[in-house]
């Protein structure tokens, strides 16, 4: 394997990363780092209403995560690489920052684009609003997604959803998903 | 009906259901992967309890974390409890707990609060 490990670490280094994983997402490994990251924040002595707004974040990127590699079908040895995916979080001297990325089918980015870019657009309140529209609308998914995690995620940050798609192929492509959360007011 | 009490679990809140008090209470933490599964018994205990309900229902909700997945049910559940208070046979009031600089926390039972009827009281608790 042609792999410098020091290169990976000090580069994870550099960007104040403190926890990563890269591999199947499953719910028990969701509760761990859940647990891994609630003592970090704990640790930090980070204000009540910050280590909430992170957690709860987390929690949202990381059921993201759980959920959809669901939709890439685990029959084939491509899909078998589809169904991981890779979780960071960092903190530097204003911001938590939580990375994720996953495969996503590429026919789905269009739709995707759309909601991140109209939720980008939105204010506080318009958010507010949407939010309640979606929690209210009775076509909410089985998976209990619906898109609130996103709208979600945004009312709680304030920040802008930063995000990335990368062609693999006709089929496939890799979407990151850059959230920021102030640690500082 | 009997008495119904769940234990809470790293991902799921506590549950306590007494029919006899009118009593609910949702106490913890809910960000289950699966939320519909979780709720599905309590929204089924609720539509018993709404054939014969005591003359006051009381309700308390003190969460600490909910996903998005939960806040669908969480709402449901209000739903079920105002198809209930409707029907007129019940006093009805939802405690909804908040810690005090846990604006996140107010502002979600503000959400709840607009959508459905039932009379809501938010109620600030200090940090522990």
């Amino acid at each position: 394997m042609d792999l410098d490990i020091f290169e990976f670490y000090d580069k994870m280094e550099q960007s104040n990363i403190m926890l990563s994983f890269k591999g199947e997402i499953t719910s028990d490994l969701l509760t761990s780092i859940l647990q891994i990251m609630e003592a970090k924040l704990d640790n930090f002595e980070e204000k009540s209403k910050t280590k909430k707004r992170v957690y709860n974040v987390l929690v949202e990127c990381l059921q993201n995560l759980y959920h959809h590699v669901d939709e890439v079908a685990p029959v084939d040895d491509r899909s078998k690489r589809a169904r991981t995916a890779i979780f960071m979080i960092g903190k530097d001297e204003e911001m938590y920052n939580i990375m994720t990325g996953n495969y996503i089918i590429t026919k789905n980015i269009p739709p995707l684009t759309e909601k991140m870019d109209r939720i980008n657009k939105m204010d506080k309140d318009q958010l507010k609003a949407l939010y309640k529209e979606i929690l209210n609308n009775d076509s909410f998914s089985e998976k209990g997604g619906g898109g609130l995690g996103l709208v979600d995620i945004a009312r709680r940050t304030g920040q802008k959803l930063g995000y990335n798609f990368k062609l693999i192929d006709d089929e496939y492509s890799f979407f990151s998903l850059d959230i920021k959360i102030s640690h500082i007011n | 009906m009997d008495k119904i009490s769940i234990e809470p679990t790293p991902k799921t809140p506590l549950i306590n259901f007494d029919p006899d008090k009118g009593h609910i209470e949702i106490r913890g933490r809910s960000i289950p992967e699966n939320s519909l599964e979780f709720y599905k018994e309590l929204l089924e205990w609720l539509d018993e309890y709404g054939n014969n309900p005591q003359a006051k229902t009381n309700v308390e909700v003190q969460l600490e974390y909910f996903n998005t997945s939960s806040s669908k049910c969480i709402l449901d559940v209000f739903k079920a409890l105002e198809g209930i208070h409707k029907k007129g046979g019940t006093e009805m009031v939802i405690h909804w707990y908040y810690e005090e600089d846990d604006e996140d926390m107010l502002e979600a039972g503000g959400d709840y609060e607009a959508i459905v009827t039932v009379p809501f009281e938010k109620i600030a608790i200090e940090e522990e």
